[in-house]
């Protein structure tokens, strides 16, 4: 069953005393992203534990939660590399990085590699495009990215993940 | 050196915390207005010092604060825009990530103009971390009594709290920000009513951009008096530019609106030219929405005359040979840029961002998407090029939120400009596969327009 843990339903319940008395329908995006850490994406089954929690219909959740491009609404890797390629990044390479990366982990944008470990996703503009080429990965940015730098973060990932395991 | 007034303490050590804001004159502002100044007074500065609002649209910030409704018995409400989210633009993220306090100081001392006590941050979704910095600086104020009950005996309430996105670039329009602040789809409304008189929960919104917000502080410390006299003509203060692309130096920059487009990209203090002598071709001066133009019209407007970092002098000429200062993304081309594929990229961009309400937008931005494509790749046609004009004109002005007139102009201006590099594509569509178009004469001087 889905269920947050104790120190995230403290969380929810700050949340929503942000707003208005009733108006906690207002809490609803932020809600998605603790689902989201929580449990790596949204399943139905999330979703409806978030209408639950928030007094809402489901309906009320799925139209948001489709709606926002944060959102997993499948399962994905445990890196996902969110990569820009709105043109500010496109004119400083974003196009070799999104295919090296893909030819690295042997897969295409939008697929997850066969061991769950990688998720390559083409994004647009992050407001990073000064520092470009850049992705997103978790909650932080990875700018200036060479060849050389995908290599050491992609490494980087497979040594955490072997702690992990 | 251009004047500084947001950044001039960004770089000082430790500036994100509050004892060395404090130290470094922070919170002067909310002293002074919460001590010396009425509501009204405050607005009145606003409203005098000709700030502009520094999102996109440049509408004056007093005159907007000044239609806010104030009905007996109902809460009013400041949201601040950080849902930066053009093309382009990564000013505000600059602000709140090196100096946090600044914005909250700012929202510290509108809220207070406006009567809102509970101010939100609406900041884009992956901007994840900086939602950290910002909660650190507002406990921190806090705890330092500039938030929470009777700041400064003045009997003002105020608390701020940062709402995170979820990404959807549509957010950043104020009504759709709106929308989502309250847990719904980003889908703009249709006005009127204005937040102004019905904004969040049904109550009366002032939204702001992070920079205008920021803004505030320095036109309260120093007056609206000196703040005008920073700048030229209706660009008064300072502005944040973004710069990025093919440049020496990408990043944020405070300006005085005085210098010129070509100072700017050339001198060291700034984007240190263009990188490995390469020449410049074009450039999308005020984030991706705004028109691109060609070196001879960057540099010089249609007149002959020199072109300035301002809000009057980078519009002069209108659409057909102008541009705009929008956000202040300012994105560089160097000569082996191929601008055909830039605007695809752009339009991609729009297909993927229109919250699917009007049909022009919804259907346009996606039919612009697939003749660019065709157009790039070598499989389009002469006549393609003036259905993509056609449709562009169909989007413009036909939609409820202006991210529809946003699609169309970047698709307009390159036509407009570039019509040749889109023939070229369609007359050389293996040649194209292989190599750019290249500069062309796109940097020769132009002939002069005859005055009318
Ligand atoms: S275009 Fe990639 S971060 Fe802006």
């Amino acid at each position: 069953m889905v269920q947050f843990p104790e120190n995230k339903i403290k969380k929810v319940q700050e949340i929503i005393a942000r707003y208005p008395e009733g108006k906690q329908k207002s809490a609803l995006i932020p809600v998605l992203h603790l689902a989201q850490e929580e449990f790596g994406w949204l399943s139905s089954e999330t979703m409806d534990y978030v209408a639950s929690l928030l007094k809402l219909e489901p309906i009320e959740v799925y139209e948001v939660a489709t709606f926002y491009s944060m959102y997993n609404l499948k399962p994905v890797g445990r890196y996902m590399f969110e990569v820009c390629q709105t043109g500010p990044c496109m004119l400083r390479g974003s196009d070799n990085i999104i295919e090296y990366i893909g030819q690295k982990l042997g897969i295409k944008p939008g697929e997850t590699t066969a061991d769950g470990l990688f998720t390559l996703k083409t994004v647009e503009c992050l407001g990073a495009c000064g520092y470009a080429p850049m992705m997103q990965m978790g909650k932080f940015y990875r700018e200036h990215l060479t060849k050389e730098k995908v290599d050491a973060i992609i490494d980087e990932c497979r040594t955490k993940a072997s702690t992990l395991n | 050196m251009s004047k500084k007034l947001l950044l001039e303490k960004a770089h000082v050590e430790g500036i994100r915390t509050y004892d060395v804001y404090r130290r470094e004159g922070g919170y002067r502002s909310v002293e002074k207005a919460l001590k010396t100044m009425s509501p009204d007074q405050i607005t009145e500065e606003v409203k005098k010092s000709g700030l502009r609002g520094r999102g996109g649209a440049g509408f004056p910030t007093g005159l907007k604060w000044s239609f806010l409704a104030k009905p007996a018995g109902v809460p009013r409400y400041l949201v601040c825009n950080s849902d930066e989210s053009e093309p382009g633009t990564f000013k505000d993220r600059y602000l709140m990530e090196f100096i946090p306090h600044l914005l909250v100081e700012g929202l510290i001392v509108s809220s207070f103009a406006l009567g809102s006590n509970r101010t939100f941050i609406y900041i884009r979704g992956e901007y994840a971390w900086i939602v950290d910095i910002l909660e650190q600086a507002i406990e921190e104020a806090k705890a330092n009594g500039w938030l929470g009950k009777n700041i400064l005996g003045s009997g003002f309430d105020c608390e701020i709290y940062v709402q995170r996105g979820a990404g959807a670039y549509i957010c950043g329009e104020e009504t759709a920000l709106i929308e989502s602040l309250e847990g719904k789809r980003g889908n703009p409304r249709i006005k009127p009513p204005f937040p102004a008189v019905k904004g969040v929960w049904d109550s009366p919104t002032v939204v702001n951009n992070v920079e205008t917000i920021a803004a505030v502080v320095p036109i309260i410390n120093i007056g609206a008096e000196e703040y005008l006299k920073i700048g030229v003509g209706k660009s008064t203060g300072t502005k944040l530019i973004s710069a990025c692309g093919n440049i020496n130096k990408p990043g944020v920059y405070e300006i005085d609106m005085t210098i010129s487009v070509e100072e700017f990209i050339y001198s060291d203090e700034y984007c240190g030219g263009i990188p490995n002598g390469k020449k410049l071709k074009a450039c999308i001066p005020g984030g991706s929405s705004v028109p691109i133009l060609p070196t001879n019209l960057l540099l010089k407007t249609a007149k002959g005359e020199t072109r300035y970092m301002n809000y009057e002098s980078l519009s002069d000429g209108g659409f057909a040979t102008g541009s705009m200062m929008g956000s202040g993304g300012f994105i560089v081309f160097d000569e082996d840029q191929c601008v055909v594929r830039h605007t695809l990229t752009l339009a991609r961009f729009y297909r993927h961002e229109s919250c699917g309400q009007c049909s022009p937008c919804r259907e346009g931005t996606g039919w612009m998407e697939k003749i660019l494509k065709n157009i790039e790749y070598g499989k389009g046609k002469m006549s393609d090029i003036d259905l993509l004009w056609d449709i562009q004109r169909k989007i413009e002005g036909n939609t409820i939120c202006p991210l529809g007139d946003a699609a169309a102009w970047p698709v307009a201006a390159a036509i407009r400009h570039f019509r040749d590099e889109f023939e070229w594509h369609v007359n050389n569509p293996d040649e194209c596969q292989k190599r750019n178009y290249g500069l062309a004469h796109y940097a020769d001087p132009r002939p002069l327009a005859v005055p009318a």
